[in-house]
């Protein structure tokens, strides 16, 4: 713990981070209904879904599957493990009972490495079901209280739910989202969820408090209703400015669980824990233990992709580029590291290739529209000098909005045509006689003067000059 | 036409060679239902013009040629716990009144595939919590055998529907003995099957780790037909065992010569007189028939009763916590909803269950988990190992149903623990998963007919039915 870490005062901030994500099944947890997100309220419901009288819980073997590959994923150890009924009443939790599992949950024990190299312990990752959702009609607040009637959408009962509870090992605001980010990018790699914030298939409860290093933990506070990669950040700084002024004011923090309003950006109380359910478990009398056995394990171990990690790995043995670096946490966050792959093995450039697909790829998916093979080819032409830069970008822009295209044509029919060295100098020095203050500048090392001699040079050239053999002449000329 | 036949095996086998109709059958049972139900209150409902039609369908089937189930043209009476497609299924409580599922139990589609006709729905003690009926919200069935005493319970409408001759067999559930008990007391045979034997789904839960599906039948053979018919896998029911099902009706005439039968020596007291005396002349007649009677123990049987009256309440109280008025049943409204579930809880359960609700929500609650439920489970384990080590050396275990003969009405609703002491011989079973059955031997006091337990280990069914017919045979050549 660096003293860097620590927030004004001394005080460091404690994190621990539970995460719910639906799992890309077909059907619900315990029952042959469609998981699937935006149908008509109530269309994909059942007897077991509505926990009629009689219906009884069936596992689904898909869902198992894909909460072992976030275990394993989340270098979790997979164990033999039991459901038990989670009681408490609510209009949209049909049975009044969540089926979860509590002492004996299926992944214990992992840990996720941020790409900034520190490790977060994860403490389990367990299989439960999702509840309904409820719309509250009228009143001022869009919630229960004060509405003038419900609407349940029994969709979402039985949904299959994981639930990623870290230890309490994140110490600063910039960790958890790194966290949250990282656990995103590894879902979507296993192919186990598609991680939305945005629609509700993953989310974030999370556990604040503050203490004085080398004291015991402070009372710790936990806040829902956070539901984007940024509000994580700004519900925890909030939260923890919040907990040091009590503190420091001479007052004690309660455990309770609060709410995040992202409008007004703050958080306030939801519950105290006096008015804690006391849920009841008891082991689930209508489910068998489940034991996945060594084999299954070992196989869905075995058929687990690349995770980001070594995606990033792959990346930096390709370009040279840190793993750390902008440019590969970007291209694998999107999942296009396989593309950019594709691009050099096609014979392109591979570092132009990171930096093309990062910077003209933003809105593509995992399977960019381009052709690897046309891109491949404009990466070569600016590399070999063919293309400037400049000219380059302008072909790109082309091949993305035609979804490929053949970079020499395209450069041709542009005019393009890479000037030779010569005559470049000719117009550098032109543009030092024309601004003969910014040369100066520039000369007395001040960089950002060689903004007006370049521009000039690009303005002369119709942008066909490449900026980089621009600067190499300015410098060679300054000496 | 011949006469009604009495028994299941002999109206399928009449009805399936053409010598009477199945609608006869029904009209004689609906004719002796009319005759006499108004005295006794077996049923809840009475379906007489679907049992008419599905008669007439049977009928058409013979007609045509067209192959026919191994219980075609037979009545049955359901327990009003087992769900009917579009019938409605109360529980006997005020809370599922006018409740219609939208689905059959797998028990119910069993019978229909064999060509059998349902006749009505029967009552119990409220969702199967009692020992007597005198907890149904419709009032009390009453024994045919002497009206002004109970037929036991809780599946007492099931025991004295077959006992009136209102049905040759019916369905009943046992939790804790609720098969075995009102067998006993109405002088019929009553079958609970091995735990997971016969699938539970479409049976309104009681204790689901506990509940049993099982027939009453006036014949041995007539309940190892129904118990063959109604066992067997189901992929609705994840406790549901895989075995295949032997031929029950083979063994239950196959004698006992050679076999092992347990005389429990360190026996809970409180058994009758002549209910001892009977059980001793049921080992005097096996011992006659070939079989050796060997001593064995079973010291943890006295807290049978204690573990029971925690784990069924426990579980109990979860499975009857989804009555809360929002999705169907009973709805009392109220100013906001926690309001509206307490109001229509009050309304919509009787005494009983509330009492087992407490009871089982207490045994939960955090601080007495351990102390209560936790131990009770410790319990159920030690009764396990107890009939585990029995069954080493015996190859079923004898032993009375029914503490006492039927009690007449109000006898012991001041008291719950006196009913409760009712089931002290029947719960132990259930606590272990094993099969039991209750034999009709003999009478006791007041001339009410005295029931003789046969247990056995898991899927000892055959065994349990050997014994059950040789004690059956006996019984008549003592009459």
């Amino acid at each position: 713990m660096s003293d860097d870490m620590l927030l004004p005062g001394g005080w460091e901030l404690v994190v621990g981070l539970e995460v719910h994500v639906e799992l890309a099944t077909r059907t619900k947890l315990f029952s042959g209904s469609p998981n699937r997100f935006g149908d008509e309220p109530n269309t994909n419901i059942d007897p077991v879904t509505l926990g009629l009288p009689g219906a009884l819980p069936v596992l689904n073997r898909e869902a198992v599957e894909l909460a072992m590959r976030i275990g394993l994923a989340l270098n979790c150890t997979v164990q033999p493990c039991i459901f038990h009924r989670k009681n408490y009443f609510y209009p949209d939790m049909p049975k009044a009972y969540q089926i979860s599992q509590y002492d004996i949950p299926l992944n214990i024990d992992g840990h996720l490495r941020l790409p900034s190299g520190t490790v977060i312990g994860v403490e389990r990752a367990h299989l439960e079901e999702d509840t309904g959702k409820s719309t509250h009609i009228g009143g001022a607040s869009g919630r229960l209280h004060g509405s003038d009637y419900s609407l349940i959408d029994f969709n979402r009962a039985g949904v299959p739910l994981v639930e990623i509870v870290s230890k309490p090992d994140i110490r600063t605001s910039e960790h958890a989202k790194e966290y949250v980010a990282e656990l995103r990018a590894i879902l979507e790699a296993t192919g186990a969820s598609d991680a939305k914030m945005e629609e509700g298939s993953m989310r974030c409860d999370v556990n604040v408090s503050v203490h004085k290093p080398g004291t015991p933990f402070g009372t710790r506070c936990e806040i829902k209703n956070v539901s984007s990669i940024r509000a994580v950040g700004r519900a925890i700084d909030y939260e923890a400015r919040r907990q040091i002024d009590v503190i420091e004011s001479g007052g004690t923090i309660r455990q309770e669980t609060r709410h995040w309003d992202d409008a007004e950006g703050r958080t306030h109380t939801l519950r105290t824990k006096e008015d804690a359910d006391d849920y009841r478990y008891f082991p689930e009398p209508d489910l068998v233990p489940l034991d996945p056995g060594a084999e299954w394990i070992e196989r869905v171990r075995v058929s687990l992709p690349p995770l980001p990690a070594a995606r990033r790995q792959m990346l930096n043995e390709l370009t040279g580029y840190d793993t750390q670096s902008e440019a590969i946490i970007v291209v694998v966050e999107r999942g296009q590291h396989d593309y950019v792959k594709a691009v050099a093995d096609a014979g392109g450039d591979p570092v132009k290739a990171l930096i093309y697909v990062q910077q003209a790829f933003a809105e593509m998916g995992r399977e960019p529209s381009v052709p690897a093979a046309d891109l491949a080819a404009l990466t070569v032409l600016e590399r070999d000098g063919k293309l400037s830069a400049t000219q380059a970008k302008t072909v790109l822009a082309e091949i993305v909005a035609n979804g490929g295209g053949d970079a020499a044509a395209i450069a041709a029919s542009k005019g393009f045509e890479a000037m030779d060295n010569s005559a470049v100098e000719a117009m550098v020095d032109e543009a030092i006689a024309a601004d003969p203050d910014a040369w100066a500048k520039y000369c007395a090392g001040e960089e950002k003067a060689a903004g007006a001699i370049v521009g000039r040079v690009m303005k002369a050239s119709k942008g066909k000059a490449d900026g980089k053999v621009v600067s190499a002449i300015m410098q060679s000329r300054r000496g | 036409m011949s006469a009604i036949p009495t028994t299941a095996s002999e109206i399928a086998r009449a009805v399936a060679n053409k010598e009477i109709t199945a609608r006869k059958v029904v009209e004689h049972y609906l004719e002796t239902i009319v005759a006499r139900e108004g005295e006794i209150h077996a049923f809840n409902l009475v379906t007489a013009e679907q049992a008419l039609a599905d008669a007439d369908a049977i009928d058409a089937d013979i007609a045509a040629g067209r192959p026919v189930g191994p219980l075609a043209g037979v009545p049955i009476a359901l327990k009003d716990n087992l769900c009917t497609h579009g019938v409605e299924t109360t529980c006997s409580s005020k809370i599922l009144e006018g409740w219609k599922p939208p689905y059959d139990a797998t028990v119910v589609t069993k019978l229909r595939e064999a060509g059998a006709i349902a006749i009505g729905k029967t009552n119990l003690d409220e969702f199967a919590m009692g020992s007597s009926t005198e907890n149904s919200a419709n009032g009390p069935s009453r024994n045919p055998l002497d009206p002004s005493r109970v037929p036991g319970g809780s599946s007492g409408g099931s025991a004295a529907a077959v006992a009136a001759g209102f049905s040759p067999v019916s369905l009943g559930s046992d939790t804790g003995g609720s098969i075995r008990q009102p067998a006993a007391l109405c002088g019929v045979v009553g079958v609970k099957p091995t735990y997971g034997r016969v699938s539970r789904f479409g049976l309104v839960a009681y204790a689901s780790s506990l509940d049993q599906i099982g027939p009453f039948a006036t014949t041995v053979d007539d309940a190892a037909l129904i118990t063959e018919v109604i066992s067997g896998h189901d992929h609705m029911d994840s406790t549901s065992i895989p075995t295949p099902v032997p031929s029950y009706r083979a063994a239950a005439s196959q004698g006992v010569a050679g076999m092992r039968i347990g005389r429990v020596t360190d026996l809970p007291e409180g058994a009758e007189p002549e209910v001892k005396a009977r059980l001793d002349e049921a080992f005097a007649a096996l011992e006659k028939a070939g079989a050796t009677i060997v001593d064995v123990q079973l010291p943890s049987l006295g807290y049978a009763l204690t573990a029971y009256y925690l784990i069924a309440p426990a579980e109990a109280s979860s499975n009857l916590a989804r009555f809360d008025g929002v999705r169907y049943g009973l709805r009392v409204n109220a100013a906001d909803t926690n309001s509206m579930y307490g109001v229509t809880r009050a309304a919509g359960f009787g005494d009983e269950v509330k009492r087992r609700i407490m009871l089982g929500t207490y045994a939960l609650s955090a601080g007495y988990y351990d102390a209560y439920y936790g131990k009770a489970l410790k319990v159920r384990r030690l009764i396990a190992d107890d009939f585990a080590r029995a069954y080493e050396q015996a190859d079923v275990v004898l032993m009375p149903t029914s503490p006492i003969v039927a009690f007449k009405f109000g006898e012991k609703t001041d008291d719950p623990m006196s009913m409760y002491l009712c089931d002290i011989y029947t719960i132990p079973t259930n606590l272990a998963g094993h099969p039991a059955m209750s034999v009709p031997f003999g009478t006791g006091a007041h001339n009410m007919p005295v029931g003789i337990q046969v247990l056995a280990p898991a899927l000892g069914e055959e065994a349990m039915f050997r014994v059950g017919g040789a004690l059956e045979l006996a019984a008549k050549a003592g009459a």
